[in-house]
């Protein structure tokens, strides 16, 4: 009995000394006391970060809205761009262009990016070659944009000696292949070890793997990728500006399709007309803001939906 | 020459109604030796069963039997699987048209994501089945015990299942291109005890159509449903744990009347 009590007694000695709790707990909230208030505080400060940071999304679509939205009528979206003085008018043919660019984008950096990233995560994940070629992506996607533009000007508008829509979408699709690949391997590795050892275990060969299991299990978080890169690419001008340049006409003229020559886009338009003294073009500006900023939002909420269904 | 003697060496085996011949040296995951000298004879239409301690290599050596373990890096394999009088370990041997005749069940059920009905199609449909292949799901269903319960629901996301369900179903799966012998590493860990009341007494259904060899961490399964046990054990080697058998032999000697001290002690729980 004695040897244990002393030990208890130590105990109890040291419980009672400086910072121990109270034998009565007082548990009424203090919202004075030095710890609360700095809680206070500090979240108030995050708040009014979040509030600051949405500020510049909220007032952008603000203007788009009231200066765009006042101009945008069914006029705009078909027609082709006034010239100086012309009233009315609007940029059909941009909206054809960006699309037909940023497809073409898409047709190249897709197969290209979903490709690579199978070899990253399943063929060889730990090779030599991965390592690199991870390291190239990840480099790629904080390119600066204008150097895709420089990239396809001396690849594609120096040797075919214009200015097209395919040297637009090749600009692009450069700017398109990081994103692909590195969602695409992340989306491929999620797919379980051992969804993929059943398959094995039934007979399957490592290509009968890829193609039944691991691309159709990985395919809504492929496809968010792939919709991410798109929305980016639609609002690229950088690249365009000395790729695609700009033009008046439709790119289907009398029957003909003619992708070897200038090309409008949506974005090299907006950067064009709102630099111009007349009311009209920059109104056209306002207006072209809007569409471009819609097809990227339907595209970011298209990729949302797709990447949560059957999740 | 060679592939003469060891069909005919097959075939007395063949009347002691061994289907798997599994005389292992020794494994290697890299430069760790994993298991040694265990020679396991896998008898047709009965349930073998392989128990031991976290670490003796039963998952190693009945994933050896189908070489699924040649997707892991490093793993090298030394003596000999015979299956039908080759040594799956030759070098003229496709893993993939093995791994059709020796199926797997695995720990974790693991269906794809599509439907019930593709689930247990898509053996068939890899091996371009020419028959009917709604008349075979619904075989294959029916005799992993889950054809009542999915028979109206046959498009429905397999991972909509319960636990139990989606390993019947991957039971389904397995069997329904009717290979020779079924491999389970653990099919029950991961389920309740009705669930797995559910798997033990299909095992029992299923051994008159297939050879069956289990791993198993529960001895009360082992003793419920395996009519030959292989127990394993470990001992520390150098570089690390090394798995061996111990003994094998009809289930009720390995637990009634076992041979070895190793045995008895892990059976009475008196292991360290």
């Amino acid at each position: 009995m004695s040897p244990a009590l002393p030990a208890v007694e130590g105990r109890a000695v040291q419980a009672t000394g400086a910072g121990a709790l109270p034998a009565a707990p007082r548990l009424r909230r203090s919202p004075w006391e030095t710890r609360a208030l700095r809680s206070t505080l500090l979240t108030a400060g995050a708040w009014l970060a979040a509030i600051v940071a949405s500020v510049p999304l909220f007032s952008v679509l603000y203007m788009l809205i009231v200066r765009g939205g006042s101009r945008l009528s069914w006029e705009v979206l078909v027609e082709l761009p006034p010239a100086g003085f012309e009233m009315g008018g609007g940029f059909g043919n941009a909206i054809v262009g960006t699309l037909v660019m940023v497809g073409l984008g898409a047709l190249i950096s897709v197969p290209v990016g979903i490709a690579g990233a199978v070899f990253l995560a399943e063929l060889g994940p730990n090779s030599s070659l991965a390592a690199a070629v991870r390291f190239a992506a990840k480099t790629l996607t904080g390119l600066p944009s204008i150097l895709a533009g420089v990239f396809a000007y001396a690849s594609v508008v120096l040797v075919t000696g214009t200015y097209s829509a395919p040297a637009g979408a090749v600009a692009l699709a450069v700017l398109m292949v990081p994103t692909v690949l590195l969602t695409a391997e992340e989306a491929m590795k999620m797919v379980p070890r051992i969804t993929k050892d059943a398959a094995y275990g039934l007979g399957c060969t490592r290509s009968q793997v890829i193609w039944k299991i691991v691309l159709p299990t990985a395919m809504p978080g492929i496809l968010t990728g792939v919709m991410l890169a798109v929305a980016r690419a639609a609002g690229e001008t950088a690249p365009l500006l000395f790729t695609a340049l700009f033009s008046s006409y439709w790119l289907v003229e009398h029957g003909a399709v003619g992708l070897m020559r200038p090309t409008a886009s949506l974005a090299v338009l907006i950067y064009n007309f709102a630099g111009m003294p007349f009311e009209n073009q920059i109104e056209l500006a306002w207006a072209a803001s809007l569409v471009l900023v819609m097809i990227v939002l339907f595209i970011n909420i298209a990729s949302r939906l797709l990447g949560r269904r059957r999740a | 020459m060679i592939n003469q003697v060891a069909t005919n060496g097959h075939a007395t085996s063949n009347q002691n109604g061994i289907v798997i011949d599994c005389k292992l040296k020794q494994v290697y995951y890299g430069d760790f030796l994993a298991v040694r000298d265990s020679d396991v004879p896998i008898e047709k239409g009965k349930i073998t069963g392989f128990i031991g301690p976290s670490g003796c290599g039963k998952s190693t050596v009945l994933r050896s039997l189908n070489r699924m373990n040649d997707l892991i890096r490093g793993f090298r394999f030394e003596g000999h699987v015979h299956f039908h009088g080759q040594d799956v370990y030759a070098r003229n041997i496709d893993p993939v048209v093995l791994r059709r005749y020796i199926g797997m069940v695995f720990q974790q059920p693991n269906p794809f994501q599509m439907s019930i009905f593709d689930n247990v199609a898509f053996g068939l449909r890899l091996n371009r089945f020419r028959g009917k292949v709604g008349e075979r799901v619904e075989q294959a269903l029916t005799r992993a015990a889950l054809w009542d319960e999915v028979k109206d629901k046959l498009k429905n996301n397999g991972l909509s299942l319960s636990g139990g369900q989606q390993q019947r179903l991957c039971i389904a799966r397995a069997i329904a291109t009717e290979p020779s012998v079924l491999l389970m590493d653990e099919p029950c860990s991961a389920l309740d005890p009705i669930a797995t009341r559910r798997i033990e007494e299909l095992m029992i259904q299923l051994k008159q159509n297939y050879t069956i060899a289990i791993v198993t961490h529960n001895m009360q399964q082992a003793m419920r449903v395996a009519d030959t046990t292989a127990f394993f054990s470990v001992e520390m080697s150098k570089g690390g744990r090394t798995g061996y058998l111990v003994e094998m032999g009809p289930t009720q000697q390995i637990f009634e009347n076992p041979q070895q001290k190793l045995t008895k002690d892990y059976i009475s729980g008196q292991f360290s």
